[in-house]
């Protein structure tokens, strides 16, 4: 892409993004509007200057978490569905199972975990993001396994080639764009079961404490900082996805468009 | 010397969840020589697909005798002893037009620099040099199915098994593809089965057309076609073309009052 072409496609978003905060800055100014309600997007940035140690902290021990959860949940989810592709009967019946699991809030489950690893334990946390990424990024991938032109199986058919050289030349390549749009569904699914974790009991310094503290305490502009933290996170992580997707898979039509 | 394909008593039937059974084919009786262009020709149902399946062994007969090369059509898809070409030029998007071209090679162990400088000569034979490193979404319709008949010539397989490969395209890219198919048999040495459901098309390629007819799949006449070689557009003008044509409707007319 051109830099002209680069200016062109970031440039409207970026100005609209502007205007918004400008005119959130604004309005908050002009209406007096309370700070518990929704501080000035100066007033944030303050707060981050005043207490980015903390929030860092925070947000790197949660970070972590979510990481290793993601790896630990969707790996599971990768292998399980390898695993399945093989035996239709299995599949057939797991399947159904994992959607319906899949519809399941899991996050109401952070109690339970907290009572199995203890509140403080990382365990606790990474059990969660672990449950939340597992069933996407496994539903995804037996469909992606098994949803393969039947032509294309007849053509491996015809070279008289094993069931591993067909999972390994046809099923693992089709399943890849299903599997990496599951990746970025868990990428912010991820920290939000980090975070929400958190909110039912963790250590001091993670984000779901910190907020929730800041907020109790009635400091909602540093509440606000460690949220946009933890967005800005979501965001770089989903960056960091897409990024390794055009990398992996620079075939895919909707890479190109 | 040993025929191609010869089929004796074929019968297949269609049968089990809890459909009526269908006789996709009734008693075949056919002998492909080397270096032949067979059409099969018919109307839908007339199990002329399922003919050019059950000569790739990925289709198992109810009864009587296939044999490719003299082997079982068994033995001789493990030995893969023909290419196929499908309806849908089959590519996988993952690959570059070389690497899909060089996809049976691997398949059978051929070390890189051989399938390469192999793919690369394939790609030429079919006049796609240059887009080797062309994703097959970069690429037409034709020029997919170009590259799928090149995939099939890879690993010279003396049998080319064809189920309406330009059934998809358009007219006048169809009778270039046409011509393309003469040449490239002719340069190739193969024999080609090639299923369509296009008279002219059937008439321009072969060297015999089998007709069949449906319910239950027979063959109902063969009709050996006498155009000299080289075929071009002439070819498809000449009266001996037209006649030829005629001939091979009113077998497929006839076909369908005795199946009616």
């Amino acid at each position: 892409m051109t830099t002209q072409a680069r200016v062109a496609r970031l440039g409207p978003p970026l100005v609209i993004f502007l205007l918004v905060v400008v005119l959130w800055e604004v309005l908050i100014r002009a209406l007096n509007v309370p700070r518990f309600i929704l501080p000035a997007p100066t007033a944030i940035g303050s707060a981050f200057v005043n207490t980015y140690g903390a929030v860092l902290d925070s947000a790197t021990y949660t970070l972590r978490n979510a990481l290793l959860g993601f790896a630990l949940g969707c790996g599971a989810g990768i292998l399980v569905a390898i695993a399945t592709s093989r035996w239709t009967t299995v599949r057939e019946g797991l399947l159904p199972i994992a959607i319906a699991v899949n519809s399941i809030p899991i996050i109401a489950f952070a109690p339970l975990t907290n009572n199995w690893f203890g509140s403080n334990n990382p365990l606790s946390k990474v059990a969660i993001v672990v449950l939340i990424t597992f069933f996407p990024t496994m539903i995804n991938t037996v469909r992606g396994l098994t949803l393969v032109e039947p032509a294309k199986l007849e053509l491996m058919r015809s070279y008289a080639v094993s069931e591993f050289t067909v999972l390994a030349k046809v099923r693992i390549p089709n399943a890849l764009p299903y599997t990496f749009n599951a990746f970025k569904v868990c990428s912010s699914l991820s920290l939000i079961g980090a975070i929400v974790a958190e909110y039912f009991g963790g250590p001091r310094k993670s984000l779901g404490v910190y907020i929730l503290q800041e907020a109790q305490l009635f400091r909602f502009d540093n509440a606000w900082a460690a949220i946009v933290i933890a967005s800005l996170l979501g965001i770089a992580f989903y960056l960091v996805v897409i990024t390794i997707e055009r990398r992996v898979i620079p075939w895919h039509a909707s890479i190109e468009s | 010397m040993t025929p191609v394909v010869s089929l004796t008593n074929v019968n297949k039937i269609f049968s089990g969840g809890g459909r009526p059974q269908t006789v996709a084919l009734k008693d075949i009786n056919l002998c492909v020589e080397p270096r032949e262009f067979i059409s099969l020709i018919g109307p839908s149902g007339c199990g002329k697909s399922t003919l050019l399946r059950v000569i790739g062994d990925l289709v198992t007969v109810s009864s009587g005798e296939v044999l490719v090369n003299g082997k079982s059509a068994h033995e001789a898809r493990i030995k893969r002893e023909y290419g196929m070409v499908f309806q849908s030029p089959v590519l996988f998007e993952w690959r570059t037009v070389l690497h899909n071209v060089e996809l049976p090679l691997e398949i059978m162990g051929v070390p890189k620099a051989e399938r390469t400088r192999r793919a690369r000569e394939m790609l030429k034979l079919v006049e796609l040099h240059g887009f080797e490193r062309h994703y097959p979404w970069q690429l037409s319709g034709g020029m997919q199915q170009r590259v799928a008949i090149a995939r099939a010539l890879a690993f010279s397989p003396k049998l080319l098994l064809m189920d309406e490969p330009f059934g998809a395209l358009d007219e006048l890219t169809r009778e270039r593809m046409n011509a393309e198919l003469l040449r490239i048999w002719q340069e190739t040495q193969t024999t080609v089965i090639f299923v369509t459901h296009s008279i002219p098309e059937a008439v321009f390629l072969s060297t015999r057309v089998v007709v069949m007819s449906a319910r239950p799949g027979r063959i109902t006449e063969i009709v050996p076609i006498d155009l000299p070689y080289p075929r071009n557009v002439e070819t498809r003008e000449s009266p001996r073309f037209f006649e030829l044509v005629t001939h091979v409707r009113e077998a497929l007319r006839r076909g369908e009052e005795m199946g009616a």
